[in-house]
């Protein structure tokens, strides 16, 4: 331990030098910005960076990289909350109750809580990291097939918790999701599905941004259209240094969640295959389920918007971890990381983390660093990002509605994907009208290809045999807690309808 | 431009003439716009580490305008990729980073409608090996002999990992399959890194990674290799015996090339070649190839890359016909 914390001393003096610090404040600032930006695509900004890497000592490299990285963790909040839009999967569940917030006004409060949830993300994983990586990535290493779909169960379990009263519109939801996941190439034989003749824009399946930007973005406007009959709103929000601190003061009211939230996002950031987006879900049902105002989240809960900010944050710190150690980056940002380490001769594996200590802790270094300069740039942009809200909604619809057709276009580049997103966005706008929960099937659309590849990888090699789910231990646990999460909501409503009856008994 | 007409030296005259005569206009060309680099498999892997390796190289050394972007399309074997370049014909800025299934699968699903000798040949990189895996705690597993009897007593509760069914990975083991007369359940996994993941976290029992996405677990002693199906001895692995030496015919490459879509300009072309030749002859390149266990000895591009192209695409119909491609798909 006392060398790790040598190692660690001496990394965070290394991201302390006058160069390093710099390249943590650009990294920052443009990863933020970059993440704030639904669909322009994270990739695309890292990639066009790379060249300044390179002039630069390896070190400083890697941490600039990481600085971009962790930047955009914290600005995808900024979009859904101010827009409505999640620029990326991860961002989805900061919609739920960041979106709300804003409409009644409250954006400020909103990105105070993500930012501050975001740093204690950020800093509880960090030191998990620092004190747990090497028997954490043993852990890792159990998650086979079987304990990877158990893991998706346990995801689609808390959807349950997400889709309010509605069980019933919640499942089928679920299920809309998990028909449009199928669409496309068959993961395991490759042979092409559900792609309506032989409509090439189908053979790559349906990207989440089109679906999310297409029911958030165009969907939402459509509905806010209906509901102010043309009638010129304007969100009115104050920003001062008082409010801020007010704001600030409000952190205890949702600390525990937060914490919670990172722990379980570490957790989960630390498994090969899950990734953030799993993480804040779950960190949101958990949040949800065991409030003591559940009716209240999805209207606008500031402990909304922590959850799934703390945990995907968390999340993205662990997902570290399996890129240094298995070489396997859990996001398109993390894969350039890694092809930055093989450029520098940076080899990952098991042994990375003993013949380059000082590389692996300068970047951990960097992360403690970058956390605090995020904040801090952050809460100062804060009022920029929310001056955006007072603008009328005739500019500013207009606005979100470039932004939709740009994000649709820009992943796959196809005209095809703008015109489905239209589609998903008067579709949206229905099931909207007609109280269905979407988020839902939003989230099915990015889980479902994890769990059908890891239920599928699993049934070859049990020869068909789904015992194997609950006969392996971790598997069996998380498919036991997914029973309970599912059995918990129905019974709180079990409960609530004897208790309304017997009120209404004693009344009369 | 001299430099890259010189591999066409034994063409005909007139063909050479035309060539030369086009590079007055291909020194004109230039990327207009961020060039796509598509990966036909999951992050992490063999074809991943390169075009990430590439990507920087390129980068380092300003070779390009514009910056290349490597995008994962690892769906179907790859099938994702070939299609989506395909729907890019005539494109000048796209390229696709090729694994075997380049071959295999439009062969394996022709419904796919993907014909790769349209496609615009580009450069070899490299040829990369194989190499059968196990984990270290597999005492009793030693060599070839070994492993073929603990297959056999398994059955087919031996569980092989890979990339994706019809890909090398499946040939491979369907070619083994074949040689000893065993049955295993194949595993399909996104990319090599997951393969080796799985492997070292004993969820599978073997597999037929390339040197470059075990290398380090063997470094670490958790895996083992027990036999390479190269005709000599890696360097890297001298005392690894060849299955040639053991007396079992499986000798299996794959090449690591890239390509543009069908239809690419002639200018963009050898832009390309000369983009790509100046990575192969770099230090770095020809030294990651050393450690990484693969061959970088001959460049090979343009027409010649496509005769390889040919050659290697009969050799993969003839070796599906041999194993079955019912074998190979596991269905």
């Amino acid at each position: 331990m006392d060398v790790v914390l040598s190692l660690l001393g001496a990394g965070l003096l290394e991201a302390l030098q006058p160069l390093n610090l710099t390249m943590i404040i650009i990294g920052c600032t443009v990863g933020l910005l970059v993440g704030a930006m639904p669909g322009l695509g994270s990739v695309n900004g890292v990639a066009i960076l790379l060249p300044i890497t390179f002039l630069v000592p390896p070190t400083s490299a890697i941490i600039f990289l990481a600085a971009i990285y962790y930047g955009a963790m914290y600005g995808g909040a900024i979009s859904s909350i101010t827009l409505g839009i999640p620029g990326a999967s991860t961002a989805v569940a900061t919609v739920f109750d960041g979106r709300p917030l804003a409409q009644s006004g409250r954006a400020d409060k909103a990105l105070v809580a993500a930012a501050v949830a975001s740093f204690i993300g950020g800093t509880i994983s960090v030191v998990l990291f620092t004190l747990f990586a090497p028997p954490l990535a043993s852990f890792a290493l159990k998650f086979g097939p079987p304990e990877e779909f158990a893991l998706m169960l346990l995801a689609f379990a808390t959807f349950i918790g997400l889709g309010g009263d509605d069980i019933p519109k919640t499942i089928f939801s679920i299920l809309i999701g998990l028909v449009l996941a199928t669409i496309g190439l068959d993961i395991i034989s490759g042979k092409p599905r559900l792609i309506f003749g032989d409509i090439s824009g189908f053979m790559h399946g349906i990207n989440f941004l089109v679906l999310a930007i297409g029911i958030y973005g165009i969907g939402e406007m459509l509905w806010t259209l209906e509901t102010s009959q043309g009638k010129v709103t304007v969100h009115k929000v104050k920003m001062s240094f008082s409010s801020l601190v007010n704001n600030l003061k409000e952190v205890k009211s949702y600390i525990g969640t937060t914490t919670l939230g990172s722990v379980l996002g570490y957790f989960v950031g630390t498994l090969p295959a899950a990734g953030a987006t799993p993480a804040s879900l779950m960190s949101y049902g958990l949040a949800k389920t065991f409030s003591k105002d559940p009716d209240s989240f999805g209207k606008g809960n500031v402990a909304g918007v922590a959850a799934p900010e703390a945990a995907n944050n968390a999340a993205s710190t662990g997902s570290m971890l399996p890129m240094i150690t298995l070489g396997i980056p859990g996001s398109p940002t993390t894969a350039i990381l890694l092809g930055g380490m093989i450029i520098w001769g940076l080899r990952p594996g098991p042994l990375l983390f003993t013949e380059h200590p000082d590389f692996v802790w300068g970047l951990i270094g960097s992360l403690y660093i970058a956390n605090f300069a995020t904040l801090i740039i952050n809460l100062a942009f804060i009022p920029v990002f929310v001056k955006v809200l007072t603008m009328p909604f005739t500019i500013l619809a207009p606005v979100i509605y470039i932004l939709c057709v740009v994000g649709g276009f820009a992943p796959t580049q196809t005209m095809h994907d703008v015109w489905l997103m239209f589609i998903f966005g008067i579709v949206g706008y229905f099931l909207r009208k007609l109280n269905y929960p979407v988020a839902p099937a939003v989230l099915a659309i990015v889980l479902g290809p994890l769990a059908e590849r890891s239920l599928r990888q699993s049934l070859l090699a049990s020869h068909g045999d789904i015992t194997t789910f609950v006969t392996r231990p971790i598997s069996g646990t998380c498919v036991a807690l997914a029973a309970l999460l599912i059995a918990y909501p129905v019974y709180l409503k079990y409960k609530k309808r004897k208790l309304g009856k017997a009120a209404i008994s004693e009344s009369a | 431009m001299r430099k890259i007409v010189k591999p066409f030296l034994p063409l005909v005259v007139a063909a050479s003439t035309a060539l030369t005569f086009s590079a007055t206009a291909v020194a004109e060309w230039t990327p207009k716009k961020p060039i796509e680099m598509i990966i036909m498999a999951g992050t992490g892997g063999g074809a991943d580490q390169i075009a990430r390796l590439i990507q920087g190289l390129i980068e380092k050394k300003d070779l390009s305008p514009r910056p290349v972007i490597p995008i994962n399309k690892a769906g179907g074997s790859g099938a994702e990729a070939l299609r989506y370049m395909q729907d890019k014909a005539g494109d000048d800025h796209t390229v696709l980073v090729t694994l075997n299934s380049f071959y295999t699968t439009p062969v394996i699903q022709k419904e796919l409608g993907v014909d790769v000798s349209k496609f615009t040949p580009i450069g070899r990189m490299a040829i990369d090996n194989f190499l059968l895996w196990v984990h270290s705690d597999d005492k009793e597993i030693t060599d070839l002999d070994s492993y073929v009897a603990a297959v056999k007593a398994a059955g087919v509760d031996w569980k092989v990992g890979g990339t994706g069914s019809g890909q090398e990975d499946s040939i491979l083991t369907a070619m083994m399959e074949k040689e000893f007369g065993y049955e295993v359940t194949y595993i399909p996994f996104p990319g090599g890194g997951t393969v080796a993941k799985n492997l070292v976290g004993k969820h599978i029992n073997s597999t037929v990674n390339n040197p470059a996405e075990q290398n380090e677990f063997f470094r670490a002693g958790n895996t083992k290799p027990l036999v390479q199906f190269t005709a000599e001895r890696l360097p890297a692995y001298p005392d690894v015996p060849t299955a040639k030496e053991l007396g079992v015919d499986i000798e299996y490459y794959m090449q690591r090339s890239l390509n543009g879509p069908p239809e690419m300009s002639a200018e963009a072309q050898a832009f390309y070649i000369d983009l790509f030749k100046q990575v192969f002859d770099s230090e770095e390149w020809q030294q990651f190839c050393v450690d990484d266990g693969l061959d970088c000895g001959e460049w090979s591009a343009g027409d010649d890359l496509a005769e390889f192209h040919a050659v290697q695409l009969k050799r993969h119909v003839e070796l599906i016909e041999a194993v079955g491609a019912e074998a190979i798909t596991g269905e």
